[in-house]
């Protein structure tokens, strides 16, 4: 990609300098070439703190060239304040065009889901993630669960899923639900909630998944196979609700709740702001 | 109906604007010049120009004042504007022992070559609010009667170390055994087992607080390395850098650090008799306290390489190293501000379930061994 223009006097364009673009890419291509495993890089320091997403903004950074359209979600929304943020980060110091809409985004940064709208191939989809390693709270070394990973070694999160099946009856994990990535590395799928962890399973968008503050990075390739752990007699299901989207009648997405009042009055919303808003329009909520 | 809550850019927008006016506080008071600060809150200003790795008093001081006194925001601040910068030159190893010393004492020789040299220390202060200061009268005791600075104090003194290696009691550097090769923490991911260049810069740049309450910790049973305070030197040393196309280093400047040289029994092995071994801290301006905690844990994070038993945290490498910096430490602990309604709806989800099962006969509700990780 060619240096470009910066929008933002006295930074380059996407605030990072060309070399080190080309160091978070030459990573991103290790990465890609090597579905979900951890690859270090030497994360810079951002103009945002560390735990608001520098790792899917220096991923974004480097991939990002002047007619790409962003979206950036939060919670599933466009409009929560980090997500506003982080937008206008890239709106000053790149000048892109900018989305709401999913579909018509060729770069989405998120934080904890993936939309509902399917991804395209040729989208790629950047998570901030704070912790890559899907094995620390296990194995709180770096050396050790660098070994485990090479070695295969994931019965540690098999015990763990199956003490779950012994106490509750079922797999509690409820987010950040670890997979298997096209047959070998275990990863975090980012604390996204384990309702969208089909939606990577042979996705035809890119996954690239950034850590700044842990300096990894780590992908899925378009139409790579993501498997969420589980046991035959104990398979992996996803979240449902009893209730449909008070605004759009989706009873296909991820809900929000609402509490409206103290006396224990709850409303159920669509996360994903843009799906919502798109059912809404198109005449199928009220 | 209920509305989806929107406005989020609007709010930003406003919340920058009282900041701005917090910052400022009342009108009525004089507002604080950036020189001021850089005078008058020095110590403030070493502080942050240390764990914000980069020497500019300028900077430091405009980054007090924009972070309103919150030193860790101040070191972020600078830190996000050191990252853009370019780097010119590597520098050649500062010579500490050419140093022109504004305090420099040891705790191990009563008296050495150099003397030894108090400075502007708080060490012998008896600690009363002086209220002489309140009244705005800056003019006290000692302001104009006491020396010049520099006049008794700006000899050269060979080190102590220096002493004890002319014969070989203490172990040497890591310089002299492996090099000058010397890697770039802000540069390079950090990998374990780390090189003596990436513990140094890492607790360089680690946050005081930290690596004072795991200096402390080893004193109270918990790894301790039995250290002296070989020496501790403050001044100002000048900084070279050697340009390939002239082929004889250039003087750029002169820097004001601390050094401090720990000194620690070490009972020798097999192939090596008992000697002393070194604990190394280094800052940038006057920051005492933090030079000396940092050679302690600097020492203890030896533990394995020299063959000790390596059980308290202070000697765990991977521990010490992963969270001694504050501004990843800030930015991880305080993130749980931001939303986190979808993963806790997951969890709500999960939790009301479970709730549900644990009616059904044969089922203990307890709760969770592990926590979740989480974002």
């Amino acid at each position: 990609m060619p240096p470009e223009r910066a929008a933002c006097d006295g930074y380059n364009f996407a605030y990072l300098d060309e070399e080190t673009k080309r160091m978070v890419r030459r990573a991103l291509l290790k990465a890609v070439a090597i579905p979900g495993h951890q690859i270090p890089f030497s994360s810079r320091e951002m103009p945002l703190p560390y735990g608001w997403g520098t790792g899917g903004i220096q991923v974004t950074a480097s991939i990002i060239g002047s007619t790409d359209t962003l979206k950036v979600i939060d919670q599933g929304a466009d409009d929560t304040t980090n997500a506003v943020s982080i937008r206008q980060f890239f709106t000053r110091t790149t000048g892109v065009a900018t989305t709401e809409r999913t579909s018509a985004a060729t770069i989405i940064q998120t934080r904890h889901r993936i939309p509902e709208t399917p991804l395209q191939a040729g989208q790629i989809i950047v998570y901030q993630v704070p912790l890559p390693e899907p094995l620390r709270m296990l194995e709180a070394r770096e050396l050790e669960t660098r070994k485990m990973h090479a070695f295969q070694e994931y019965g540690l999160m098999f015990v763990r899923l199956y003490e779950d099946v012994v106490r509750y009856r079922r797999i509690a994990t409820s987010y950040n639900y670890p997979v298997e990535v096209n047959g070998h590395y275990l990863m975090s799928p980012s604390p996204i909630p384990k309702f969208d962890n089909p939606k990577m399973h042979r996705s035809p968008a890119l996954h690239l998944f950034g850590a700044g503050r842990e300096m990894r990075v780590y992908a899925v390739p378009p139409f790579t196979s993501v498997v969420s752990l589980d046991f035959e007699d104990h398979p992996f299901e996803v979240q449902r609700w009893e209730q449909a989207c008070a605004l759009c009648h989706s009873r296909d997405s991820f809900l929000d709740e609402i509490v409206t009042d103290d006396r224990g009055g709850r409303l159920f919303v669509c996360s994903d702001t843009d799906y919502c808003s798109q059912r809404r329009e198109g005449g199928v909520g009220s | 109906m209920y509305v989806a809550v929107k406005g989020g850019e609007e709010a930003i927008r406003r919340a920058h604007a009282l900041l701005a006016r917090e910052r400022r506080g009342d009108p009525g008071v004089p507002e604080l010049t950036v020189q001021q600060i850089e005078e008058q809150l020095t110590l403030a200003v070493d502080r942050v120009m240390t764990e914000g790795s980069l020497y500019d008093r300028e900077l430091s001081a405009l980054a007090i004042k924009q972070a309103r006194g919150d030193l860790i925001e101040a070191i972020f601040l600078l830190r996000a504007y050191r990252t853009t910068l370019p780097r010119l030159a590597v520098s050649l190893p500062i010579d500490t022992a050419r140093m022109v010393l504004q305090r420099r004492i040891s705790s191990t020789f009563k008296d050495l070559p150099g003397g030894q040299i108090l400075g502007p220390t708080f060490d012998y202060t008896h600690r009363l609010l002086d209220f002489s200061l309140a009244a705005g009268s800056t003019e006290t005791a000692g302001g104009a009667d006491s020396a010049p600075p520099g006049s008794d104090a700006s000899q050269e003194a060979c080190r102590v170390i220096d002493l004890l290696n002319i014969e070989g009691l203490i172990e040497p550097s890591d310089q002299d055994r492996d090099g000058d090769e010397v890697p770039d923490l802000t540069r390079q991911p950090l990998e374990f087992p780390a090189s003596p260049g990436f513990r140094r810069q890492n607790l360089a740049r680690g946050d005081e607080g930290f690596l004072l309450a795991l200096a402390y910790s080893t004193q109270r049973g918990y790894g301790n390395t039995h250290a002296f305070a070989g020496e501790i030197r403050v001044g100002e040393v000048s900084v070279e850098i050697l340009p390939a196309e002239l082929g004889f280093p250039v003087d750029i400047g002169d820097i004001a650090i601390t050094e401090c040289q720990m000194i620690s029994q070490f009972q020798g092995s097999s192939t090596q008799p008992p000697q002393f071994t070194r604990g190394y801290g280094l800052t940038f301006g006057y920051c005492e306290r933090k030079a000396m905690a940092m050679a302690i844990v600097d020492r203890a994070l030896r533990s394995r390489e020299l063959g000790e038993e390596a059980e308290a945290p202070a000697q765990d490498e991977e521990f010490v190293l992963s969270h001694s910096d504050n501004v990843q430490a800030t930015g991880f602990v305080e993130h749980l501000k931001l939303p986190h309604y979808v993963d806790f709806q997951a969890e709500l989800e999960s939790v009301r379930r479970m709730r549900g099962k644990a009616q059904a006969p044969g089922v203990t509700p307890t709760r969770p061994q592990h926590a979740e990780e989480r974002d």
